[in-house]
């Protein structure tokens, strides 16, 4: 069955657009994100879908796939929780909220995703917000500073189908729905408003 | 610095102004005038601006700014590009992240100054996967400069044309070197490449192509609007201007602080409320974790390129990450170390292979397991990666190798002596059996 529906492939043209003449193949990663928004990661049907838009081998579509840890070529969770680990988070206590977020979610450890399919959860490298550490993206929306009884009201509030209000900005209903934005699909409307 | 003189600020000028966000308060308070004055201008005496104000690169390497867009040349049939390095993702820096969420339209006007000077008609903004609302600020912002007709077939009215487009990575430390990042935007893997050729010359597309970072461009509309006295008459010779500084770990405030070029690291950390709970400073990056870590010893060295090199280090992105005296170095080493290992592309062995070994080493150290070989086999490993790689990435890898067993080797030796690490308490100790195997490697 085909991943891309009848829209999904007029916002691929869009996005193809955008890039010059004979260039298009510049688009693979909002391409894999669009793939990725519509099944939850990146599957074998969605690159080959990637690959025919471009007209390149499914394989090259993969080994780029593969080099980007924002797409996700193994079944992921409704939720990704990404929880920096690096230096400044880790002098904030970010080993503690990490291991928040295990008991939380369920993910055992050395897994990432929890059995029940709700949340994927990694460490995660720098997220560029070291002022608010330690720092944690739901569905790469930001909540800063996060402690771990925070990170089980967060995921909490998952759980009952909220979305958490993030720190700056707006969230995405779950990691599909940020996958579209990051795409580039949709326009932005109220950016003004919103800040 | 003069006790009166009030703190110049460039970048975060207008702050205070919560409207800058916007298109419109962006105009209200002048923004894209500095457009408008560079378009009256030829290409060749707004690079000789640029040129003048001593601006230098912001995102780690500091090269003169206006040098490098006088290397791009007009005369190859081919078109020119602009690409905005919003790659930001060096451990402790967040200042470009700021610039964005606070005032994107100042960080536009400098894309669009840019590529006025060096006659390219299509500017990509390389902007990192997981700055996904920064991304949707960029979004709006260029649409609305596309609705006032700041971007598209007549900039500003003057019959130049601009097309500006938001492209996003998609998590790799990698991409913000700069022939990483031209690989990704092609649509490859993001590996460097091999220079010369150097993008000016050979970048997006085998076009020539001028790359800078958000921070450097944010600060071109001012110099264009006050002149590049102004701009050069602040800092130091050298290093003029002023520099965002990303100051986080063990202070009070953690956050960007802009400061002169030169200030000293006593007066930033003052700037960010002094060291957390009155603890005692013991270690920081002047650039983040890239750059060789200096101790409390460092306190007056003047954060400027040239200080903080005859110091032993690097500016790099002006990002502060600061240790105490209860944060254990070795296990500091081993996080910094642990991230190389991981976002190293894997093209080149020393650093593919070293920085994963290095990591193993530092983790059994610190959890209590480390041999009296171990200390002689970092050297050789931070020697073996050191300019051994294709890019920059290996070589920031052996800087926390280096600087903290320069500085705090007696930490290393108290851990393989205690067989355990000082801090935590955690490893077998000193009197469990010396056959005692580690159960768990972190790596």
């Amino acid at each position: 069955m085909a991943v891309l529906g009848d829209d999904d492939r007029r916002a691929a043209e869009a996005i193809m657009a955008r890039y010059p003449d004979g260039r298009a193949r510049s688009a693979v990663l909002p391409l894999l994100y669009l793939v990725q928004s519509v099944e939850g990661s990146v599957t074998r049907d969605g690159l080959r879908e990637v690959a025919e838009l471009l007209g390149i081998t499914t394989a090259e579509v993969e080994a780029v796939a593969s080099f980007y840890t924002m797409l996700r070529l193994r079944p992921t969770g409704t939720h990704v929780i990404s929880v920096c680990t690096n230096l400044s988070c880790a002098l904030r206590g970010a080993a503690d909220v990490f291991e928040a977020a295990h008991e939380a979610t369920g993910v055992e450890h050395g897994e990432e995703t929890s059995a029940d399919g709700a949340f994927t959860i990694h460490e995660e490298e720098c997220l560029g917000a070291c002022d608010a550490a330690p720092v944690v993206q739901i569905d790469f929306a930001n909540h800063d500073r996060v402690s771990p009884e925070r990170m089980h009201e967060l995921v909490g509030t998952l759980r009952s189908g909220e979305v958490p209000e993030p720190s700056r900005g707006r969230a995405q209903k779950h990691f599909r729905d940020a996958s579209r934005v990051l795409a580039g699909a949709e326009v932005l409307a109220g950016a003004e408003e919103s800040a | 610095m003069s006790d009166a003189a009030p703190t110049p600020r460039i970048v975060t000028a207008n702050w205070g102004n919560p409207e800058v966000f916007g298109i419109d308060g962006y105009t209200a308070a002048g923004g894209y005038e500095a457009l408008r004055a560079s378009i009256a201008m030829t290409p060749a005496d707004l690079i000789d601006v640029v040129k003048a104000s001593g601006l230098r690169g912001r995102g780690g390497a500091g090269f003169p700014t206006g040098v490098k867009w006088s290397f791009v040349p007009q005369d190859t049939g081919k078109p020119t590009y602009v690409v905005a390095n919003f790659d930001e993702s060096e451990p402790g820096t967040f200042n470009n992240r700021e610039i964005v969420e606070r005032e994107p339209h100042r960080f536009l006007e400098g894309v669009a100054i840019a590529s006025y000077a060096v006659q390219s008609h299509l500017a990509f903004v390389y902007c990192r996967g997981e700055f996904l609302w920064p991304g949707e600020i960029l979004e709006a912002a260029i649409r609305d400069a596309y609705a006032r007709g700041v971007f598209g077939a007549s900039v500003l009215g003057s019959g130049y044309a601009l097309d500006v487009v938001l492209h996003r990575g998609a998590g790799a430390y990698i991409c913000g070197e700069e022939t990483a990042l031209l690989s990704s935007l092609e649509g490859y893997r993001g590996q460097p490449r091999l220079r010369p050729p150097f993008p000016a010359v050979e970048g997006l597309y085998a076009s020539p192509t001028l790359i800078n970072n958000v921070e450097t461009l944010a600060n071109v509309p001012s110099i264009v609007a006050n002149g590049a006295e102004w701009f050069a008459g602040i800092g130091t010779e050298k290093s003029p201007g002023t520099k965002l500084f990303s100051v986080s770990g063990k202070v009070e405030r953690p956050g960007n602080y802009e400061l002169p070029m030169g200030t000293p690291l006593r007066t930033v950390l003052e700037a960010a409320g002094g060291m957390l709970a009155g603890a005692t400073l013991k270690a920081w990056t002047p650039g983040g974790s890239s750059t060789p870590m200096l101790t409390a010893e460092h306190l007056d060295v003047g954060l400027d390129f040239e200080s903080v090199a005859a110091a032993g280090s690097l500016l790099g992105t002006g990002a502060i990450i600061v240790m105490d005296e209860t944060d254990c170095i070795v296990e500091a080493a081993r996080r910094l170390v642990q991230f190389y290992a991981h976002e190293s592309c894997g093209k080149c062995t020393p650093c593919r292979e070293g920085t994963w070994w290095v990591s193993r080493v530092l983790g059994r150290i610190e959890q209590g397991y480390g041999r009296g070989e171990d200390l002689p086999l970092l050297d050789e490993l931070g020697r073996n990666i050191l300019f051994k790689a294709f890019c920059a990435l290996a070589d920031g890898a052996v800087s926390p190798i280096e600087s903290s067993l320069k500085y705090f080797r007696d930490e290393y030796e108290a851990h393989i002596a205690e067989r355990r690490c000082p801090f935590t308490g955690k490893g077998p100790g000193a009197q469990a059996e010396p056959e005692t195997e580690m159960s768990e490697v972190s790596a």
